[in-house]
């Protein structure tokens, strides 16, 4: 019920966004998260973006990761 | 990647005492279901399904109530798919479309506009059920509605609040668990902060196997440090705060007020109610209906399933003639299903 996906916002006429994901484009209400802008990731929830994501985070959790990982390696 | 996690998780959880950890988010039971995770985890490691499926735990007067309105002269129903098949008291929503009633499937609410304008001379009524992920895309629509000036839609809400639902399990003595898994997506609208009355390790996790890995690590190394507090570990979209405007808007549109869940009773503040405001847009106060209260006699464990009390195996109708294209409790009818998501994965 809670699914969401991340999509990339490409243009934005009032509240309402054309996010772009695999090539495939919809619309997306941004009544919810009024300050996103074009070039943003962000999650989308039942038709309407919920969150910018944070992509230095997703880098941080990818380090994360991977020092993890080396870590339990050696 | 995952291996290392995972010999992380062992060399954690080694020596420790049998360790229970239940998720709250039927996204996180199907994600664990599909990579594995259960079968990996140390045997003193336990994961435990709790309520995560907001479909699974709408009582049957709901569905009752929902199919006498499905079956009005002009009234198209919009629903999400998933709550086609919840059994109500005596039938379900397939049934009843299977006879003639309109009901439309959505992908998003706000399509209910655009059905109200294409049928004039129909009312059309939204289901609106859900948690705090869904809840503000209602109440965002039920605000445009009111701006537009649309006077044929209107909301059933059967939406409910997951910090609730938690305060209910931890004073449950026969619920036993020694952390959390937090919902990802309602947290991104909540906010970690909305958790911190828990008092026992929580971790807010993402969707992927090696998230979700990620949060178990940092729930057996806040065991290990005997901290209890709400950690963090899906930072790219969750935030302290949550979705200030999200909160916002369904503050403005709803209201808590005491509500049912299936298989674990009323539970005070859980419910949202649309405000007087909005009462031209609220089915319930436009259109009120008596539905007879029917206890159905049944084996079904769905209520110890949703506590994490029993797993769906110790269900006497599990897989026999409990399924998902029979189901007889909730839990097995929504993919989300803490049954179903057991039906279709273990074995």
């Amino acid at each position: 019920m809670c699914l969401a996906f991340p999509a990339k916002i490409v243009a934005i006429k009032d509240t309402l966004a054309t996010v772009e994901k695999s090539g495939v484009k919809r619309d997306a209400s941004l009544m919810l998260l009024p300050d996103a802008k074009v070039g943003d990731y962000v999650l989308i929830h039942a038709g309407f973006a919920m969150q910018v994501v944070d992509e230095e985070e997703v880098k941080l959790r990818d380090e994360i990761l991977n020092k993890l990982e080396f870590s339990i390696q050696n | 990647m995952a291996n290392a996690l995972v010999k992380e998780i062992e060399r954690l959880a080694k020596g420790k005492r049998p360790l229970r950890f239940m998720e709250v988010c039927g996204t996180h039971t199907v994600s664990i279901f599909r990579a594995g995770i259960r079968q990996i985890l140390p045997p003193n490691v336990e994961l435990v399904s709790g309520p995560g499926c907001p479909v699974c735990v709408t009582c049957d007067e709901y569905i009752d109530k929902a199919i006498f309105y499905a079956q009005l002269p002009d009234v198209i129903i919009a629903t999400f798919g998933d709550m086609l098949k919840v059994p109500g008291s005596k039938t379900n929503l397939t049934e009843v479309s299977a006879n003639g009633a309109d009901i439309r499937v959505i992908y998003s609410p706000m399509d209910c506009i655009k059905i109200a304008a294409e049928n004039p001379t129909k009312r059309v009524i939204f289901l609106a059920v859900g948690f705090e992920t869904t809840a503000p895309t209602t109440a965002a629509v039920i605000l445009a509605a009111k701006a537009q000036g649309v006077r044929n839609l209107f909301f059933f809400s059967a939406q409910k609040l997951v910090p609730p639902a938690l305060k209910m399990l931890l004073s449950d003595s026969a619920v036993r668990v020694d952390g959390f898994l937090l919902p990802g997506h309602v947290a991104v609208v909540l906010g970690t902060n909305a958790f911190k009355f828990l008092n026992l390790p929580s971790v807010v996790a993402g969707f992927e196997a090696e998230e979700i890995l990620l949060a178990l690590i940092n729930l057996l190394r806040q065991v290990d440090e005997g901290r209890a507090e709400v950690d963090n570990e899906y930072k790219s979209v969750v935030k302290a705060e949550g979705n200030v405007t999200a909160k916002k808007i369904l503050a403005q549109v709803f209201e808590t007020a005491d509500d049912e869940w299936r298989g674990l009773g009323v539970i005070p503040q859980s419910g949202l109610k649309i405000r007087d405001e909005f009462a031209d847009f609220d089915i319930e106060r436009i259109m009120p209906v008596e539905v007879e209260k029917v206890t159905r006699k049944t084996a079904c464990r769905c209520g110890e399933v949703l506590r994490g009390i029993v797993t769906p195996k110790q269900c006497p109708l599990f897989k026999k003639v409990c399924q998902p294209l029979n189901a007889i409790g909730s839990c097995m009818v929504s993919v989300e299903g803490i049954c179903a998501a057991w039906y279709r994965f273990s074995g």
